[in-house]
This record gives structure tokens, C-alpha cells and sequence, in this order.
């Protein structure tokens, strides 16, 4: 579904990406793991059309990503950023619905059904700003649900949420999967790649390139206390853990914060 | 939550409400009451005491019959066009202003062109141009439009530009990944997003606007207006005129000023929440 081809991308002044290959199947859920730096959200933006590799190609579904392609949706890590505060949940649900056509008696009731699939039907008349951040990170799902996308981005999404609320969010993505839909999920989180992936794509430190593709052998049906004890699950963790900081060698967690 | 910030803040009621507007009108009313004793002292034709002046204001505006809202025809004959020019000016300035500031906001080319022109302008001193426009538009209700629309103009241009300059760039992330139309993003986006700005413009403008009204219709050519009832009372000497029409002027002043902050809070009721729930 989705062919990324030698890939790289440069900034004025370093490298971000180089030599990134990776095909994606329909309806895979694969998590991009690696340090923070990497170039994960650079490739991320890239998939959506929002930047322009300097090198390589992406395609989606066999055509050429230039612009942003109509069938994905993106959601980002700063939430309260990307809601619009002017407008009600309900309505900040419903604005990509626009382009779609319809009434607006009916953009509104799917943005209620969205909404109610992230268990927040209630805060339908509320605004992003009277909600908690774990809440206001569901509406966005929620917005992302509604557009009914073939591929869905999520671009570090629950970076900025606390432990408990983090493992809910990422109950939803695995319940909202079952829609069909293609989820791409970058994060820095290795317990949640594993946790949440098909799939791990480990991206080395920058120019990030894709050190391992390595399948979760995890079984579908996901629980966060009983999976996070599984042989398999800690046995992966480990791996990519060791990956991510490169390839088992010396210790080496590189200059804190940078990014 | 909202009923968690509603909670936070102090109830206001009863008692409260009342010490809070003694404590808003004390320095008023210690200063009336100074200025009318020191008046009555005085003695001095010049200096009318405040009551003197209230007595003028009801003889001369408000004295009307029932049916015209108590006003009489001097006041409906001079205000009520005062007030519409300056409200047609002030709606004139703030469509264009807005407009060409989304356009300079928005266009680096619209603003590389346009930035030192309007840069040039807005220092030029309105009543400066007064000659020009008496030149260049007909006496009366035109020029005085003209001075109004070229005096309130910029703040809510340049303000506008401001604010559509700095739209949050993940706003507009958002909207490219959702596909939304142009007119979309400007009604959805572009414009809610630059509102806080335009009212900051707009309060400064309702300002301007008052001070050229009043100009304009002190320049020759007038026939009615506030400008003019100051003027003509000033011609006879009526000095308690004169007094009522200032103290009018600053009544107009600070109830327009109210109405606009009525509407904003109304408008900006977002902008207001989220910045609470930020700075808790």
C-alpha cells in the first residue's frame, strides 16, 4: 500500500534521513521507533505529504505522494495546538467532514459517532481547552476516525500524556485498528512499539535509515498487564531497546534532550 | 472543566458587587465632588460647576418628548448623525482593514509591496490630511467620512496582518493534512485564529475614530454634528454648552468603549477560557 524508496531528506545545515526503504501493507499497524533526532517525524511528514523528501519516492497505493494524499489523516503529538479552540469538539470533529460533502445535520452526527468510539460522546459541546490532555488526544483521534482515512498517521501522540492515560490511549489505537485502517505510529516509546506494533521499524540515530524490521510476535488480542509479562514481549523489548541504542554496544544514550 | 474555572474565581454577589463599584467610581465622584466645590468658589464664568453643566445637557438633549426617548430635537438633529457617521466609518474601516490585513498577513509578496506604503501612512497625523479631503471629496458628510475611515483604518489593518501572520503553523499543518478548502481555512482558521489581534485594533480604532468625528465637524462646511454644537456654543460664548457638549463627548466615549468590550468578551469567550485553563 505504502512504498517508501530510498528516501533521504536534508535540513540547511545536517542530514535527517538517508537511504530509508519500507513497504507497508494494507491494514498493518507498524510502530517507527528511535532515539529522538532520528528523523522519524521528518520521514512521518514526508508520508503526508507535508514535506518534500530531497531524495527518493513515496507511494501510496502506486501513486506518487506530492501533495496531501485525500484518503490519511495525521495526528499529532501537540494536541492543543492542532484542536482549534474555537470550536466545540463536536465541531472540531466534523471540520475535515467538509470536503466530503453531506448536510451538516450529518457531519454532526458522525462527529457525535467518532466521538462516542473514544468514549467521549459527552463532551460533544465542551471546547478542547475544558478537557484534560488525555481527553483532548481523543478528540483528535476521534477527528482522524471520522475522515474515515486509508492510512492514519499518529506522530509521537501520546508524548505529552501521563503513564495511566498513555496505556488508554494506546488500548484505543489497537481497538480502533480493527476498523481496517493502515496505522503508522512514530514514537521514541520502545515498550510502546512493541506493545502497540505488528511491526517495529527501528530507525538508527541521525541520518536516520532503517537499522531492523523485525515482526511482533504478540498475539492480537492485547492486554497491558498480561502482554507486558509474556516471554516474547520482554524478549522483544530487550532487542529493540538494544537497537535503538545501537546495536548492543557500549552504552552510549548520547547527549540527553537533544533533538 | 468549565465549572471548575467558574468555581475558581470568587463569587460575585450582593455586597461584593456593590464595594467593587464604589471602588471603580470612588475617584470619580471624590472628583466631581472637588470640582463642583471648587467651582462654586470660583465663581468663574468659564468654569461652570458639574451640576450647572447637567442642568445644560438635560435642557439642551434631553428634554425631549416621550416619544422621541426623552431626546429633543437639537440632540436627535446633531448626535444621532454624529454617531451614525463614526458607526459607517468605523464598519467601513474594519471590512478593509481586515481585508488587507489577511492579505498582508498572508502574503509575504501583498506585504513586501504594500508594508512601507501603509507604514507611511499610519504615521501621517489624520487632522494633517483635513485640507486634502476638503479637497479631494465634497464639504460635509463625505470628507468627515473620509477622515474617519483614513484615521481608524490602521490599527485594525496593521493589527490584522499581525495576527495573520503568526496562525499557529500545526493549525495550518492540520488543515493541509484534512485537505480543507481555502475559504475554509480562512472562515475556520485564518480569521478566528487573527480575532484577538483585530479587537485589539478595533478598541484602539473606536478612538480614533471618536477624536475625528469631533474633528471633522469642527472644519467649515459642517452643519451638524457634536463638533458643530461645540463650535456654535463656543460662538456664543455659551460656555455651559460648550462644558455639556465636552462631558457628552466623554459620557459617548466611555459607553462606546463599553459596548465594544461586551461584544468582544462575547466573541472571544474561547480565547478568554483557553488562556485561563493555560495560565492554571
Amino acid at each position: 500500500m505504502l512504498l517508501i524508496e530510498k528516501v533521504g531528506h536534508y535540513y540547511s545545515d545536517h542530514m535527517a534521513l538517508e537511504d530509508v526503504n519500507l513497504e507497508i501493507a494494507q491494514g498493518e499497524l507498524v510502530s517507527i521507533v528511535g532515539p529522538s533526532g532520528c528523523g522519524k517525524s521528518t520521514l512521518l511528514r514526508c508520508i503526508a505529504g507535508l514535506v518534500r523528501p530531497s531524495q527518493g519516492q513515496i507511494s501510496l497505493n502506486g501513486k506518487e505522494i506530492t501533495d496531501v494524499p485525500d484518503n490519511l489523516a495525521v495526528v499529532f503529538q501537540d494536541y492543543s495546538r492542532s484542536l482549534l479552540p474555537w470550536l466545540t469538539v463536536r465541531d472540531n470533529v466534523a471540520l475535515p467532514l467538509r470536503r466530503r460533502g453531506g448536510s451538516k445535520a450529518a457531519r454532526r452526527a458522525a462527529a457525535v459517532d467518532a466521538l462516542e468510539a473514544v468514549g467521549l460522546a459527552n463532551a460533544a459541546h465542551k471546547y478542547p481547552w475544558q478537557l484534560s490532555g488525555g481527553m483532548q488526544q481523543r478528540v483528535s483521534i476521534a477527528r482522524a476516525l471520522a475522515y474515515q482515512p486509508a492510512l492514519l498517521l499518529m506522530d509521537e501522540p501520546f508524548g505529552s500524556v501521563d503513564a495511566q492515560t498513555r496505556e488508554d490511549l494506546e488500548d484505543l489505537v489497537l481497538r480502533v485498528r480493527k476498523r481496517g485502517m493502515t496505522i503508522l505510529l512514530v514514537t521514541h516509546d520502545i515498550d510502546e512499539s512493541v506493545y502497540v506494533g505488528d511491526r517495529v521499524i527501528v530507525l538508527g540515530r541521525a541520518p536516520g535509515r532503517v537499522v531492523a524490521d523485525l515482526a511482533v510476535g504478540l498475539p492480537t488480542a492485547r492486554d497491558q498487564i498480561t502482554t507486558r509479562e509474556l516471554p516474547e514481549f520482554v524478549h522483544m523489548r530487550a532487542e529493540v531497546g538494544r537497537l535503538v541504542r545501537g546495536n548492543g554496544q557500549t552504552f552510549n544514550p548520547g547527549p540527553p534532550f537533544s533533538s | 472543566m468549565s465549572s471548575t474555572t467558574a468555581g475558581r474565581r470568587p463569587a460575585r454577589h450582593g455586597l461584593g458587587v456593590l464595594t467593587a463599584a464604589l471602588h471603580r467610581w470612588l475617584a470619580l465622584i471624590i472628583m466631581v465632588v472637588l470640582w463642583e466645590l471648587g467651582t462654586r468658589a470660583a465663581k468663574s464664568v468659564f468654569f461652570p460647576p458639574p451640576s450647572k453643566i447637567v442642568r445644560q445637557m438635560y435642557h439642551l438633549w434631553f428634554s425631549g418628548p416621550v416619544s422621541h426617548l426623552f431626546l429633543t430635537s437639537m440632540a436627535t438633529d446633531n448626535i444621532l448623525p454624529s454617531l451614525a457617521r463614526m458607526a459607517v466609518g468605523l464598519a467601513a474601516a474594519l471590512v478593509v482593514g481586515v481585508a488587507f490585513g489577511l492579505l498582508l498577513g498572508r502574503s509575504d509578496r501583498v506585504l513586501a509591496y504594500l508594508d512601507p506604503l501603509f507604514q507611511f501612512f499610519r504615521v501621517i497625523p489624520p487632522p494633517t490630511l483635513a485640507p486634502v479631503f476638503v479637497v479631494l471629496f465634497t464639504f460635509g458628510t463625505p470628507m468627515q467620512l473620509a477622515s474617519i475611515i483614513f484615521s481608524a483604518i490602521w490599527p485594525i489593518l496593521l493589527n490584522t496582518a499581525d495576527g495573520a501572520r503568526s496562525v499557529d503553523q500545526l493549525q495550518l499543518a492540520t488543515a493541509r493534512v484534512f485537505r480543507l478548502r481555502a475559504t475554509t481555512r480562512l472562515f475556520t482558521i485564518i480569521l478566528p485564529s487573527t480575532m484577538p489581534k483585530i479587537f485589539a485594533g478595533l478598541r484602539l480604532s473606536l478612538s480614533l475614530a471618536l477624536i475625528l468625528m469631533v474633528f471633522s465637524e469642527l472644519l467649515p462646511g459642517t452643519t451638524d454634528g457634536i463638533g458643530f454644537l461645540l463650535v456654535d456654543a463656543q460662538s456664543r460664548s455659551d460656555l455651559p454648552a460648550v462644558w455639556a457638549t465636552i462631558v457628552l463627548l466623554g459620557i459617548l466615549g466611555y459607553l462606546l468603549n463599553v459596548m465594544l468590550l461586551v461584544v468582544e468578551r462575547r466573541s472571544l469567550a474561547w480565547h478568554h477560557g483557553a488562556r485561563r485553563t493555560e495560565a492554571t
